[in-house]
């Protein structure tokens, strides 16, 4: 089974307040605001740390739940934030030079 | 010989609002006039225009004004479309062109695009909401239309200024001090009054809210972050532009008080704001 590699999109722009993760797409003004398990994977996703990797050590660090159980709804849940254009999603590592991060302009 | 061509008289107006002079260059003089009246109070200015429109008037149409605006870049030009106007401006030469009616709705609509474009990148920004100076500071009132908005600025005391019932104009204070500014400007609601042509620096916004009494709440920053974007007025289909609003947001929630003001539409709901 081929690794997932995660990657914050650059064209999006992010804020953290209050430990609330909210994105806004630079697209079309939509706002998201993430969820706990969201925002750990965003967090995380750099781009050449892989998907399994980041619920090994993030996600089944934090909550009570198996590893192979976290990796499907956290594959599912990166699906989703890419089709909002939040998250990159490929089977490769991804470059990227201007991840956007928590406050970053 | 008669002359085959006459140059045509340009007649100018400057339009200041939020300390920046906009200048509208016409050839009817009743356009002008109309002019005059509708931004009477933010007419002139001691500073050079930072931006000139040409207008290019057009036979009146059933063109719709309610019709969703579309502002977009192409390079360096800005172009805005709703049914009632076209218009382009280019940041780098300062100038550009309207085409439209004689109405004042229509320049009424680029003179606010073009604000929230040169505020974004500043720091600054349009809100939907009323605000009012008193002692010196602004009070903001954002809410979406049937909030309040035009309730509570009715309700104001005499010792207040009206800056607007309707859309605040908001910068970045330059000074050491940091925080924000608030204009007057002539964009009305239903109270239909221009604001005054003043200025003074955003104490606190409140969140509208109707009630069976008058109090002021706390809000969590995140709730506080959602209702400003949800209250900006911002219309360019810019990803740059986008994030530096949405940014801009953020640092505004960061330094200015925001609380819900839940009151009855009676005057006592001012002796909460001082």
């Amino acid at each position: 089974m081929s690794r997932l590699f995660v990657a914050r999109n650059p064209r999006v722009a992010a804020r953290s307040l209050d430990g609330e993760m909210m994105i806004m797409s630079g697209r079309d003004s939509t706002l998201f605001t993430l969820n706990r398990t969201a925002t750990i994977l965003w967090q995380a996703a750099d781009g050449r740390t892989p998907l399994d990797e980041i619920v090994q050590t993030r996600i089944c660090a934090e909550f009570d739940v198996t590893p192979a159980e976290a990796l499907q709804d956290a594959e599912t849940l990166a699906r989703d934030l890419a089709s909002h254009e939040i998250l990159q999603v490929s089977e490769q590592p991804i470059q990227s030079t201007s991840l956007p991060s928590e406050g970053s302009r | 010989m008669p002359e085959l061509t006459a140059e045509v008289e340009r007649l100018s107006l400057v339009i200041e609002i939020g300390g920046m002079p906009v200048r509208v260059n016409t050839t009817d003089p009743a356009f002008r006039t109309m002019l005059e009246d509708r931004y009477a109070g933010f007419v002139g200015s001691s500073q050079p225009p930072e931006i000139d429109f040409d207008i290019d008037l057009t036979p009146p149409s059933s063109n719709d004004p309610d019709a969703d605006v579309c502002v977009t870049r192409s390079a360096s030009r800005w172009r805005f479309e709703r049914g009632d106007f076209r218009a382009e401006w280019d940041p780098s030469s300062r100038r550009g062109w309207i085409r439209q009616s004689a109405n004042p709705y229509s320049i009424d609509a680029v003179l606010r695009i073009v604000h929230t474009l040169v505020l974004a990148r500043q720091g600054g920004m349009l809100l939907h909401s009323a605000s009012v100076i008193r002692n010196g500071r602004a009070f903001l009132f954002a809410g979406v239309s049937g909030a309040g908005k035009t309730t509570i600025s009715r309700l104001a005391p005499p010792d207040a200024t009206l800056l607007t019932d309707e859309i605040s104009y908001v910068r970045r204070n330059a000074g050491k001090q940091g925080g924000y500014v608030a204009f007057g400007t002539p964009f009305t609601g239903e109270l239909a009054k221009l604001g005054e042509n003043v200025a003074a620096p955003v104490a606190a916004l409140y969140l509208l809210k109707h009630g069976t009494q008058n109090r002021i709440d706390p809000v969590p920053p995140g709730e506080a972050a959602r209702s400003l974007l949800a209250n900006l007025l911002f219309f360019a289909e810019d990803e740059q532009l986008v994030q530096a609003a949405f940014h801009a947001a953020f640092e505004f929630v960061s330094q200015v008080p925001i609380s819900r003001l839940t009151f009855v539409p009676d005057s006592r709901v001012w002796e909460l704001i001082r």
